[in-house]
């Protein structure tokens, strides 16, 4: 049962893409202030669990275009990955790997930590969706 | 100051064991919730409090300054408030799913695996 | 599809994990710096020879569970990430085993759970349900009393890396203090261990999952907890203090005599053998009580041992589910004459778990008990002999339920549950063959075993090794200067 409510599915529409906006921005900036994958992760799946609580949790699932084990997954194999090069450089697994010679605003450099960000945005993104949609779809069977 | 944190860790201890030892799921799940809280807090009452001086290495150091706060239990407390959530998460939808199955909410009625 | 890739990722695991044991075999104690930041500061993993060893065994059980699940698991677990969750199983046991640091020790274990969690739930009967309700709670408190361990832990040393903090536990702390914690890591390892006044969660829960999955927590999650008591115990604290070594000695007597005799009054199968988990537990923390080298050994004998015949023994219990359809030892009979191989790799692990002589077995209770006699500790040797003696009754009740009697009322015929095709009936018993085979190998190739785990039992009582292989020769002279 989904409850219309105006006021919450219109201002949904305006905040979804901000709030998404936002949580690549605190993903991106994590390396020299505050943010990071983790909280970047959260924000990003409380956008869509807003999206789910206005406009039902099969609507959100459509707009997710991974599902939530998915996106696990590809966190687990970005995570992982970001790992591997340090190991051709004979380094241990997993030792920060920067590439100097170029510039990106933003991002500043291309670096491995990045991509283990990323992957641990996935992952906890990926969790808590799984969580939440798994809760909101028991009452709706209940209901 | 510890004094006032060891008296608040005891009590949440206190009360998440009492939770626990209720008969109710839900209550259960509640205790467990209180306890790993107050294992968090024994956690950055362990490490020492350290008050108004910031792990921050100024413009000019090199290094950390002497008597600063300790920044790792706070890291590993929010590495245990994610675990904890997670097996939070995870305790509820069970003890939904229990209390589905089972349909009762008794931990009395829970004792046909005993024998 | 997954169930293809599952076995496929056990045996890379199982690759590595001897590509692992090898290298230390060979070199002595292995360490790696994660992220290239030096200990104690970042995250370390270590390898020693009861690790490597440990981690061999558990991936080739993972392996045989894997290859038994394609057989026994039902399409609607298997759907639902089975095969998934067995293998986040294997990564929680495997850290812990490798981990250098007493922190992520506690993730590791927390990874362990959360899947063994979704392992003992997936499918939700009713038993199900029950049981793991009272697996998560027990489990959770051991991980709140872990968590507060290492929480004062820290604030006594500063530090959580396991080879630091034997450095500076060896140069003084406060004893009270040091005791606290030891019971406090000693609570928490031994529910997870299944230990004297902690198990009950053990045998309430662990015959209610499918028989894959209670298989394969027989085999490693207790052995996990007693890994850690015994890496705890031996690194950081003192096993042979004298208040320590009272607990476990006693604790170790207690384990061995309860768990034994809740098992002979048992008359389902699974659950007598979840009884005779926590009794076999016993013996191993009886080795770390005793505290030499040769007691180390028997420990570490014991638990790869029990690994092989024990979760062999729940395939087994598989295998005549597979034939009778139900668990209860009065309800089955006959399968002697209608199975005669299976009867002969029941006898061999069942009689292998009570010690008799050229099965694995008989090494680890030899082991233990000369370290015993050595040691002085009498009453504990006592109590180990007599405790065989009742695995050995508890052992042939169910042969003689099981397989010798003659079958009750109902005609035994058309009964495979599982095993109806070819394929499937040699995915069910190609697992339970191997561990037989291992269980009688490590009897009959029992040398070379035992003088790998004596070399183990050497490095665990050696702990500067283990301190030098992971901090910096640097770190550890600016340490004795200061």
């Amino acid at each position: 049962m989904i409850r219309e409510s105006v006021i919450l599915n219109s201002t949904t529409r305006f905040m979804i893409t901000l709030l998404i906006m936002f949580s690549f921005y605190l993903l991106l900036r994590g390396h020299n202030l505050p943010g990071g994958g983790f909280v970047g992760g959260l924000v990003g799946g409380a956008s869509f669990a807003l999206y789910g609580i206005s406009f039902g949790v099969q609507a959100a699932r459509n707009a997710v275009f991974l599902s939530p084990p998915q996106m696990i997954g590809w966190g687990l194999i970005a995570a992982l990955l970001s790992g591997v090069p340090a190991l051709l450089y004979n380094k241990p697994f997993l030792t920060g790997w920067w590439y100097h010679e170029l510039s990106v605003p933003i991002i500043e450099k291309f670096n491995t930590p990045l991509l283990f960000d990323i992957g641990v945005y996935l992952i906890v993104a990926g969790v808590t969706l799984n969580i939440i949609f798994a809760l909101s779809e028991a009452e709706l069977l209940e209901n | 100051m510890e004094i006032v944190f060891a008296v608040v860790i005891a009590v949440l201890f206190g009360a998440g064991l009492f939770l626990m030892m209720r008969r109710s799921l839900v209550k259960l799940v509640l205790g467990i919730a209180i306890l790993s809280q107050g294992a968090n807090l024994l956690i950055f009452l362990g490490a020492g409090l350290t008050r108004e001086n910031p792990p921050f290495i100024g413009a000019d150091d090199s290094a950390l300054h002497a008597g600063a706060a300790d920044a790792l239990p706070q890291a590993l407390i929010l590495t245990a408030i994610v675990i904890a959530f997670g097996v939070l998460a995870f305790t509820l939808v069970l003890v939904r799913q229990a209390y589905i199955t089972l349909n009762s909410d008794d931990l009395d009625d829970l004792k046909h695996t005993d024998s | 599809m997954q169930c293809r890739i599952g076995v496929v990722g056990m045996a890379l695991l199982l690759l590595a994990c001897i590509a692992i044991l090898n290298g230390v075999a060979r070199d002595g104690i292995q360490s790696v710096q994660l992220g290239g930041w030096s200990a104690p500061f970042g995250i370390t993993f270590v390898a020693d020879l009861f690790s490597a060893i440990m981690l061999s065994v558990s991936a080739f059980i993972g392996l045989c569970v894997a290859v038994f699940s394609l057989a026994t698991m039902d399409r609607a677990r298997v759907r639902k990430g089975y095969y998934l969750f067995i293998h986040f199983m294997l990564m929680g046991v495997c850290g812990a085993f490798l981990t250098g640091d007493i922190f992520n020790l506690f993730v590791w274990f927390e990874v362990m759970l959360i899947a063994s969690f979704v392992l003992m739930a997936l499918g939700g009967e009713r038993d199900q349900m029950e049981g793991a309700v009272k697996y998560l709670t027990l489990n959770l408190l051991a991980s709140v009393f872990f968590l507060s361990a290492i929480g004062i832990l820290y604030g006594n040393f500063g530090t959580l890396n396991m080879a630091d903090l034997a450095l500076k536990a060896e140069a003084g702390a406060n004893p009270e203090l040091m005791r606290l914690t030891s019971v406090l890591f000693f609570v928490a390892f031994g529910v997870k261990a299944g230990l004297f006044p902690l198990f009950f969660w053990l045998p309430a829960s662990y015959h209610t999952p499918p028989v894959a999955v209670s298989a394969i927590f027989a085999g490693l999650l207790t052995k996990v907890g007693m890994y850690s008591l015994i890496r705890v115990f031996t690194l950081i604290f003192d096993a042979g203090e004298s208040f320590t070594n009272h607990l476990l000695v006693w604790v170790a007597g207690f384990t061995m005599v309860v768990g034994v005799l809740g098992a002979v009054a048992q008359f389902n199968i699974r659950r007598l053998l979840s009884f005779h988990i926590i009794s076999q537990i016993g013996y191993a923390v009886m080795g770390l009580a005793i505290f030499t080298q040769w007691a180390l050994a028997g420990a570490i004998y014991f638990l790869v041992h029990n690994i092989f015949a024990k979760t062999n023994l729940f395939l087994i219990s598989g295998a005549t589910y597979d034939l009778r359809g139900t668990d209860y030892l009065k309800d089955m009979g006959g399968l002697y004459k209608k199975a005669p191989f299976l009867s002969l790799l029941f006898v061999i692990s069942a009689f292998g778990l009570a010690g008799i002589p050229p099965l694995s077995g008989f090494f680890g209770k030899f082991l233990l008990i000369k370290a015993g006699l050595d040691a002085g500790y009498y009453i504990i040797t006592a109590i180990a002999l007599g405790v065989g003696i009742l695995t050995l009754y508890s052992m042939t009740k169910i042969f003689a339920e099981a397989f010798w009697k003659d079958a009750p009322g109902k005609p035994l015929e058309g009964d495979l549950q599982w095993s109806d095709t070819p394929a499937k009936r040699r995915a069910l018993y190609l697992p339970i063959i191997a561990m037989a085979c291992g269980v009688v190998l490590m009897g009959v190739l029992a040398q070379p075993a035992i003088s790998l785990c004596l070399a183990a039992g050497a490095q665990l009582m050696e702990p500067a090794l283990y301190i030098e292989a992971v901090l910096s020769q640097e770190y550890l002279e600016n340490f004795l200067s200061d």
